[in-house]
């Protein structure tokens, strides 16, 4: 981890996506897209790292990030998706859903289609209307599928005005993040500690299986599925824990990992080296979990430079039969050979960072500092 | 008292009609309210406001300034990691790293005075441009105090280092020079260039004796070699080069007294000044807070800074790095804290007006020993909570300082918004997280009514999943146990619900307005072809019901209404006791009998 590059950029980011490369791309990430939140204007914001060819007197300088343009959010942004290369979707938390267009050819974004009572506590047709909050996004083109505070879940379709399919009440307390397992299933958590698996090909409104902690019910704030293996879950808590679930084996997770002293507000596998896990928090920390078992120097305690490593042996609370022909290193129950390698990335401690993504060797996350920390040699 | 300089600004309120009624105002934390009154000026008849709306005022346009804010956002960070300097650390390690804080500091106000003056010359409208102008010579002009704070107070550099410092001082603040070094370098014969010989009195501060010099006669030189011998006289004859007195200053000190001590800095200063002025205008401001630097006078530094400036930034984080120094005795304010604490209280209060900087405010609460925890608690239970994120966030902040009553306050709050958006899992989770077993009791018998008017649960995710968050309150055991209870009965597994049921009873845990549908729930079990409940229990069961039955409450309602409720009641005790009676019956032969037959 050489060069993390910090920009204050004047509002408070809630969230940052890299801007997905086209398929069999061999280039780097070079965009990416944030969203702020608390301000009395919000905005969304896309930012280009691309090379500005600053090179000084060391030579091979890279310029940081700079603005390519934004447009005003109505709310705060409490989720951002890529739906492709040039549209972006954005939960806000006045219940609406929005889809932006990026014109690359004027560098302005404008507004594709708008889900405006996508989320409400008192429905839209009723005097006493209240809206609520729409925690979280996900895209499959061309499905949108959104949660919120209300406890409910929406199945969009881009280009269609009304939801598609729209279970109510599906939670009785509030989601905060969706994820695709395979199409067309999703996985939900929610503020009582439950993971809940939704199959949109069966009718009713009941999830078809539902997966919690053992002890103390405490909410989960994000969720990310491993990129090959859509069994496998990794999933954030209020308390900082990061569990790693197989949703096949049972209802309780594989492994819980102490991680954080505060909220993990987002977990990301890398989606192409998915041994790497990054996970963020509300305690001002980035951290890079490395369970990949074929590094040389990792049984090292010491490195060089500002890093800061521990080694963690996971403790595994259901033991269960596992046949797999590929295991993944997360789920693996060998506690002596696999050991976790974990890295803090951010130079010091700042408030909390709200959002990360990875994307190949870049990294990019927002702070509260109103700051953004961009990389471009994660895995050096 | 200081006397108003000129008349004060009027500023009018759109849509009101300050002519014909009055108008009433509230202070606030860094703005003010204004309303229209229905009090009018002349008539009495008028009654009804023709403005319906409720202004804020603010004067503080530096907090929303987008530049400014990486102002307060970096200097937090340097903030929080001087306080964290090892107190332990003494002499020169301590003050080398106070110099870099202060340099730090200085650097940021450097890279904001860079952008804005970027924003000033890009800016399309003149107005703002102008704006932004003055934005730029404020902060230069707070750079340039605090760069001789840090070279008088910081620094404490001595007799010799000093004048460099200053030096280095001037050099940075008189761009004037550099410019005028281009012009006349790149013409073609230097030495009759008009700015030549100018040159010379800056280039002698500035750059030394790197300019060459051609030794022809003339007044020119005659006046330049005055100078070199400390002439004042001939110096302050070349006043319109030097672009202020205490360029005047430094240029006067480094021909008459370059090793002038510390001490002594006051009385060329303020000759200086006067000098410079020559009678003939004012000081300003800004003079007044540098003559104050030079005769070492901290707290009249900090005095005319606070008066001068609009924004508590910069006195709040230069009085907390002086006093990093151990630079203030503890100048007592009425109220007792102080003046660092004041300053920082001040500028934190400034943050929690707005709505996006309060988390930096929170920090700078946290290094106030005497009034920062309390300014904290009022401060942070009015931040507005329209998202479940960031009430979590204000939630961890109070927790990771045991605040425990606005944890509680707070978590009611949004508790008491949940229920009434009829998200009970919510509520639920909430009441949890505050340890609330009041308000869990509260959900729970929201749940049980539910049922009651349903005669089905809502949300059995929730219930069938409690965990160990079911021992919060009685109530929520209860709905935890009717539950499984009604689970049991489903798997036909009528033994164990029966015993669950009785135990909901007699420990007491349901509450006794429930009691009836307990009793009732037992109905189908008592009617069963086997017999469920031994005979042991039912006399539990009778006992249960004559309680319940003698000690009925008399009800303020209506007389056809309190019949018919007796009517129901009465049926159904009756029933009840009719099929305790024939369970009894069949219980006591059933055990009176022979096992097996």
């Amino acid at each position: 981890m050489e060069e993390i590059y910090a920009k204050f950029v004047s509002q408070k980011i809630s969230k940052t996506r890299w801007r997905p490369l086209p398929p069999g791309s061999l280039q780097t990430a070079e965009t990416f897209a944030t969203g702020s939140w608390d301000n009395e204007e919000n905005y969304i914001s896309l930012w280009s790292i691309g090379d500005f060819g600053n090179l000084d007197s060391d030579g091979g300088f890279e310029g940081d990030h700079q603005l390519l343009c934004s447009i005003r959010h109505h709310g705060d942004v409490m989720d951002l998706q890529f739906f492709d290369q040039e549209r972006i979707v954005a939960a806000s938390s006045t219940g609406c859903v929005t889809v932006f267009l990026h014109h690359p050819n004027n560098q302005t974004l404008s507004i594709n289609q708008q889900w405006t009572t996508a989320h409400y506590h008192t429905g839209p047709g009723s005097p006493s209307y209240s809206s609520a909050a729409c925690t979280g996004v996900v895209c499959n083109n061309p499905e949108i599928v959104t949660v919120g505070e209300d406890g409910r879940i929406n199945l969009f379709r881009a280009d269609h005005k009304e939801a598609v399919r729209t279970i109510d009440n599906a939670d009785s307390s509030t989601l905060h993040a969706v994820t695709f397992l395979r199409t067309p299933e999703i996985l939900t958590v929610n503020s009582i500690g439950q993971l809940k698996i939704w199959d949109f090909r069966q009718q009713g409104n009941e999830p078809s299986q539902i997966l919690s902690l053992t002890g103390d019910r405490v909410p989960l704030h994000c969720v990310d599925r491993h990129p090959n293996q859509q069994h496998v879950v990794a999933t954030g808590g209020q308390d900082g824990m990061l569990s790693i679930w197989d949703v096949r084996q049972g209802t309780m997770p594989v492994s819980l990992l102490k991680a954080h002293e505060a909220e993990m507000w987002e977990v990301h596998f890398h989606p192409s080296n998915p041994d790497h896990l990054f996970t963020c928090s509300e305690d001002g920390s980035l951290w890079h979990w490395d369970a990949s078992t074929d590094v040389p120097e990792k049984s090292s305690l010491f490195h060089q430079g500002g890093r800061s490593s521990t080694f963690l042996s996971h403790s595994i609370s259901n033991q269960a039969n596992v046949h797999q022909s590929v295991i993944s290193s997360w789920l693996s129950t060998d506690p002596a050979k696999d050991r976790i390698e974990i890295t803090s990335l951010l130079p010091s401690r700042s408030l909390s960072v709200n959002s990360l993504d990875v994307l190949g060797p870049c990294l990019v996350c927002g702070t509260d500092a109103e700051a953004i920390y961009v990389t471009r040699h994660l895995f050096s | 008292m200081e006397e108003l300089d000129g008349e004060p600004t009027v500023t009018l309120i759109p849509g009101v009609n300050s002519k014909k009624n009055q108008m009433c105002f509230d202070w606030g934390p860094g703005e003010m309210l204004v309303c229209e009154t229905s009090f009018n000026k002349k008539e009495k008849s008028e009654m009804v406001p023709s403005c319906p709306f409720i202004y804020i005022i603010r004067k503080d346009v530096d907090v929303y300034s987008q530049i400014l804010r990486k102002l307060f956002n970096e200097s937090h960070g340097i903030f929080l990691g001087l306080q964290r300097i090892d107190e332990e650390l003494t002499g020169k390690s301590r003050k080398s790293q106070l110099v870099r804080v202060s340099k730090n500091y200085r650097s940021v106000i450097r890279a904001c005075m860079e952008e804005m003056h970027q924003v000033a010359i890009a800016a399309k409208d003149p107005a703002n441009g102008r704006q932004f102008s003055s934005q730029v010579s404020i902060l230069s002009a707070m750079e340039l105090i605090w760069n001789l704070c840090e070279i008088l107070f910081i620094e404490v550099a001595p007799a010799g280092p000093l004048l460099l410092h200053l030096l280095d001082w001037v050099r940075l603040h008189v761009c004037e020079v550099d410019s005028l070094s281009a012009d006349v370098l790149g013409s073609e014969n230097p030495s009759k260039h008009d700015s030549f010989w100018n040159l010379g009195v800056d280039g002698m501060t500035s750059h030394g004796w790197s300019l060459p010099y051609t030794f022809a006669t003339s007044p020119h030189l005659e006046s330049l070699l005055k100078i070199m011998l400390g002439d004042e006289a001939a110096l302050l004859e070349q006043k319109e080069l030097l672009s202020n007195w205490y360029h005047f200053l430094v240029t006067r000190l480094l021909y008459s007294n370059p090793t002038v001590k510390p001490i002594d800095l006051h009385y060329y200063a303020q000759s200086s000044l006067d000098l410079f002025l020559g009678g003939e205008s004012s000081p300003e401001p800004l003079d007044n807070i540098l003559l104050a630097a030079f005769e070492f006078d901290i707290h009249q530094v900090i005095k005319e800074c606070s008066i001068a400036l609009s924004n508590w930034w910069f006195v709040a984080h230069l009085t907390d790095l002086l006093d990093h120094c151990k630079l203030l005795q503890s100048h007592n304010l009425y109220f007792g804290s102080n003046m660092r604490e004041f300053l920082l209280l001040e500028y934190a209060s400034g943050l929690f007006a707005h709505p996006s900087l309060w988390q930096l405010g929170v920090d700078y609460f946290d290094y106030c020993p005497e009034l920062g925890r309390v300014s904290l608690e009022l401060h942070i239970e009015r931040i507005p909570l329209n998202t479940e994120q960031k009430a979590l966030k204000v939630l961890r902040i109070c927790e990771q300082r045991q605040m425990t009553e606005q944890v509680r306050s707070i978590c009611k709050i949004l508790a008491m918004r949940a229920v009434r958006n009829n998200r009970l899992g919510s509520a639920l989770s909430w009441s949890i997280r505050a340890k609330d077993a009041a308000f869990a009791t509260l959900v729970s018998d929201r749940f049980l009514r539910d049922y009651c008017e349903r005669g089905c649960f809502s949300d059995l995710d929730l219930i069938d999943n409690l965990g160990p968050a079911m021992m919060l309150s009685d109530r929520l055991t209860f709905l935890g146990k009717y539950r499984e209870f009604h689970r049991m009965y489903g798997e036909k597994r009528f033994a164990d619900a029966a015993s669950l049921l009785l135990s909901l009873m007699t420990s007491r845990i349901a509450p006794r307005s429930f009691w009836m549908t307990l009793l009732t729930d037992a109905l189908p079990l008592l009617e069963q072809k086997q017999v469920i409940f031994s005979a042991e229990q039912t006399y539990e069961l009778m006992r249960c019901l004559e309680d319940l039955t003698s000690r009925r409450p008399v009800h303020g309602e209506s007389d056809t209404e309190q019949l018919q409720d007796d009517d129901i009641e009465t049926t159904k005790v009756e029933m009840l006791r009719l099929s305790l009676a024939r369970n009894l019956a069949r219980a006591i032969i059933r055990e009176g009998s022979l096992e097996g037959s």
